[in-house]
């Protein structure tokens, strides 16, 4: 079948089948490989992109379900202001170690701070908890997440 | 910095080749990392170095080249999994060089044995805490040599003795000041200059170092914050197709029946490739393949390992450990001091299989021509994954191109090329490119996993409550044995018994042997450390029965006895003051105290733990003391102990892989679970100032942090864990 689908400002016409994956679509058809594979259960978050803003696991959402909305990754999330603030903190206090979960954690954590400007711990902890790092890289998530928003 | 990460794929294809790496003209230094050799750095102008230069008598491990731009590329056999080693080696060569950090730009060697052994490990692999360990000497002795040559270059220009100039951030500056040169004028003639011997070259005193011990910045950072870092799963090439693979469930079992048709019906598969051990399916993408692996209803014959299954695993342990293995350690004589102590401890341990489950799945894409074969992959060991290659196709060595790749998870399981090896098989009925990817089951179910271990210890006190009897049987398996053999010697596995052979207290009757016990139907491997992070556990948790039985503080007896390990003592008295040990705690709150010397570095740790009336363990705290010697960056360390805590932590609580009919039971992060952000506690980490030789980092808060927090469960609940992971049903409130 045939879609457009609307990334990061372009579109794309595809063709595949309705049930396949957005996040095959994004790294195999598209060569967006930003956006990382880690479960494909919706069980680590590596796969977090947005659709009209809200977070979602690419792996668990066929490309069929999206219609008309808009698709925003890792790759543009820069472009928005909770994602370059996030990005810069994330940068100020060293977060990153392999770095293959942090586009989805990025990706989360933007989610987050776009509906709670002001986190509190417990804001984190439940916005953060489905995005799995198996290098322990989620004292220093918490710290960027908060200096991001400064609280 | 970004850039050359970012390019590796492009630029290993240019490294690949000797020649061509070494076309181009300014400064080449090569410096080596063992002692076989008259002088362990040279420097020559890059186009002039010779084939022989490089695997001659002087066999470099490593290049700097200094072009006439002025950029620097420091060329590494190393792989960077997240281990902030790009950082960590470009800082040690940047100090000695006199630039900029960010001036260097890191890549990473192409698999050439003799060029690149690790002088720690012995082949070029990165594992085992010992990158920094083997660079930390001659890495500076090389940017020493650089340095001196690009000042006498530019003093022999102006004429003035090279004593009275000195370098700045990659700028050659007289004595007045007013003249300088960069080090791209001047690398051309100072690759023609004699190279001052290393034993005239001194190194920084280790307190005018400006940049090592500093929280500089990690030069892979920019690139893993924004999607365009390139992992090995991030191949893409003209023409590749994707697979998805099937292996068979039970190890040593062969596909019974697929469904091809069904397969290829999907739209975008391609092929079906039946390898008996494994089904791939391979389709224009990822989502295809998946769907038609699926449509393929794959059914298995299990073989010879049907039958395996954990009980019977851990029955043949309980037995073999009965008999005397082979000895590690043996001074006094322990048996007769047993017999005398005045009271005995005995007690059995045991640790799981457990599985890696790094981020980034396994995966492997090959392109197999007839006289060449190309991988692209994220490997630690990349010449054990080269000659693999060259007996599955027969091709010669310089036909097997590994491009490698960042790694997103290493914790050991890329020291392996079973990955390498089935995509090849695979590839092998492909025409054209293929990347071949792992679901997380399969790489959950089909990992080597860290062995099982059950050990068997008593001990002897005297009057006093002092240990004066230690006897220690470790039983399972050993990866040296197979991974390393010429290092597996007499039956005795050093790994396997590292931390346990010599614990860095004072026993005076030792005994400690081993018993290797091979389990059927599994495969075992490195597993962010292997013999420690099993061997600490049991070593510290029955150290904490010991003072239980001689009703002493758990801090006060370890100090004890430690009175002739100023070091050990050291982290132990500081975690313990930062934790604040022995103030008091709630009921059923607890602190567990664990110290270790492993990897080569000193490393305490103090674990709070509140257990709650159903048994579930919740950790609050965990304080960390570390000497590893002089250190090159304190906030990588920080981040180290963090991550490293935190993965000991996660198997400690959670983790166990386990065998029924042959097969493995977890399958994904529902199953093998790992921590989450509500659940970890918050690590600190107390660096010891230290000028010994640098030790090991990354897997030393793996290997202590589980007896600490067992430890604590004791002290909050009395009930001692003796197997992990820990079985929160056996830790329930009576009341
Ligand atoms: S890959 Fe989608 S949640 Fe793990
Ligand atoms: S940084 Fe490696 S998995 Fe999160």
């Amino acid at each position: 079948m045939a879609f457009t689908l609307k990334v990061n400002g372009s579109s794309h016409e595809i063709d595949v089948d309705g049930d396949i994956p957005l996040l095959w679509v994004l790294r195999d058809v598209l060569g967006m490989t930003g956006t990382k594979f880690g479960c494909g259960q919706a069980l680590c978050g590596a796969c977090t992109v947005h659709i009209d803003g809200q977070p979602v696991r690419s792996c668990q959402t066929s490309v069929n379900s999206i219609g008309d909305s808009v698709v925003t990754t890792i790759e543009a999330i820069g472009h928005t202001p909770q994602g370059a603030a996030l990005q810069k903190a994330w940068l100020d206090l060293e977060v990153v170690q392999c770095g293959y979960c942090q586009s989805g954690q990025i990706m989360s954590a933007a989610a987050l701070l776009k509906d709670t400007p002001k986190p509190s711990d417990a804001d984190i902890d439940s916005a953060m908890s489905g995005n799995v790092c198996r290098c322990g890289t989620y004292q220093r998530i918490r710290a960027a997440i908060k200096q991001a928003a400064g609280v | 910095m970004d850039g050359s990460i970012l390019t590796n794929r492009i630029e290993g294809e240019t490294a690949m080749s000797r020649r061509t790496f070494f076309q181009g003209t300014g400064l080449l230094l090569g410096f080596a990392l063992t002692g076989a050799r008259t002088e362990p750095v040279f420097a020559a102008p890059v186009s002039q170095v010779t084939e022989n230069d490089v695997t001659g008598t002087f066999a470099p491990n490593g290049f700097i080249r200094i072009n006439p731009t002025g950029a620097v590329t420091l060329v590494i056999p190393m792989i960077e999994m997240g281990q902030g080693v790009y950082t960590s080696l470009s800082m040690l060569l940047a100090e000695e060089l006199e630039v900029k950090l960010d001036q260097i730009q890191v890549q990473h060697a192409p698999p050439n044995h003799a060029l690149y052994v690790n002088s720690i490990i012995g082949i070029q692999n990165t594992g085992g805490s010992a990158s920094v360990r083997a660079f930390w000497t001659p890495l500076r002795q090389a940017g020493a040599v650089g340095r001196n040559l690009l000042i006498a270059a530019a003093a022999k220009r102006w004429n003035v003795d090279p004593a009275s100039c000195r370098a700045k951030d990659g700028v050659v500056f007289d004595a007045s000041g007013s003249k300088h040169l960069s080090y791209g004028e001047l690398a051309r003639a100072a690759a023609e200059l004699p190279v001052p011997p290393v034993k005239n070259v001194k190194l920084k005193d280790p307190k005018d170092f400006t940049l090592i011990g500093t929280r500089a910045k990690r030069v892979d950072s920019p690139i893993k914050v924004d999607g365009r870092a390139l992992y090995g799963i991030d191949t893409r090439l003209p023409g590749m197709k994707v697979a998805a693979v099937a292996i068979s469930p039970v190890l040593g079992g062969k596909a019974k029946t697929v469904n091809e048709k069904a397969a290829l019906a999907v739209k975008g598969v391609r092929q079906v490739v039946n390898i008996d051990e494994a089904v791939a399916v391979v389709a224009d993408h990822m989502g295809a393949a998946k769907k038609g692996l699926e449509a393929a209803a794959i059914t298995w014959d299990d073989g010879p390992n049907g039958k395996v299954n954990n009980a019977d695993i851990v029955k043949q342990l309980e037995e073999e450990s009965k008999k005397p293995g082979v000895v590690a350690r043996n001074e006094g004589d322990a048996g007769k001091a047993l017999a005398e102590a005045a009271q005995r401890v005995d007690a059995i341990y045991q640790v799981p299989f457990l599985a890696h489950a790094a981020m980034e799945p396994m995966n492997c894409t090959v392109h197999l021509r007839k006289d060449r074969c190309d991988i692209w992959v994220g490997t630690q060991a990349p010449t054990i994954t080269q000659s693999l290659v060259v007996e599955l196709t027969g091709l010669p060595k310089d036909a097997i191109k590994i491009h490698n790749h960042l790694i997103g998870g290493g914790f050991g399981r890329r020291l392996e090329a079973d990955g390498a090896v089935l995509a090849v098989k695979i590839a092998k009925h492909i025409d054209g490119p293929v990347k071949v990817i792992w679901s997380r089951e399969e790489d959950i179910q089909h990992d080597m996993y860290r062995p099982y271990y059950l050990d068997r210890l008593s001990a002897g006190l005297d009057a006093a409550g002092k240990p004066v009897a230690w006897t220690h049987r470790i039983a399972g398996s050993s990866v040296m044995a197979r991974y390393y053999p010429p290092y597996f010697k007499d039956g005795l596995d050093p790994d396997a018994v590292e931390a346990a052979a010599e614990p860095p207290y004072a026993l005076p009757n030792i005994h400690v042997d081993f018993v290797r016990v091979e389990p059927p139907g599994v495969r075992t491997s490195w597993w962010r450390g292997v013999g420690p992070t099993h061997n600490v556990f049991v070593v510290e948790s029955f150290m904490d029965e010991l003072a239980h039985a001689a009703k002493q503080d758990p801090v006060a007896y370890r100090k004890g006895l430690l009175g002739h390990n100023p070091r050990a003592l050291a982290v132990l008295s500081l975690a313990a003051e930062k934790a604040g040990w022995g103030s008091p705690l709630p009921a059923r709150h607890g602190r567990g105290i664990s110290v270790q010397f492993a990897y080569g570095s000193y490393t305490s740790q103090v674990a709070e733990v509140e257990v709650a009336a159903d048994g579930s363990v919740k950790v609050k705290r965990i304080v960390c003391a570390i000497d590893c010697g002089m250190y090159v960056n304190p906030d990588t360390i920080e981040a180290q102990i963090q991550g490293g805590t935190l993965f000991g932590l996660t198997a400690a609580l959670h983790g166990s892989i386990t065998f029924k009919d042959g097969r493995v039971e977890q399958s994904n992060f529902d199953s093998y679970l790992p921590m989450r952000i509500d659940e970890v506690p918050v690590v600190e980490t107390h660096l010891v100032r230290s000028s010994e030789a640098p030790g090991g980092v990354g897997e030393t808060p793996t290997a202590v942090v589980s007896a600490a927090v067992a430890n604590a469960i004791f002290a909050a609940t009395g009930t001692r864990v003796r197997r992990l992971p820990v079985d929160s049903n056996s830790l329930k409130s009576s009341s």
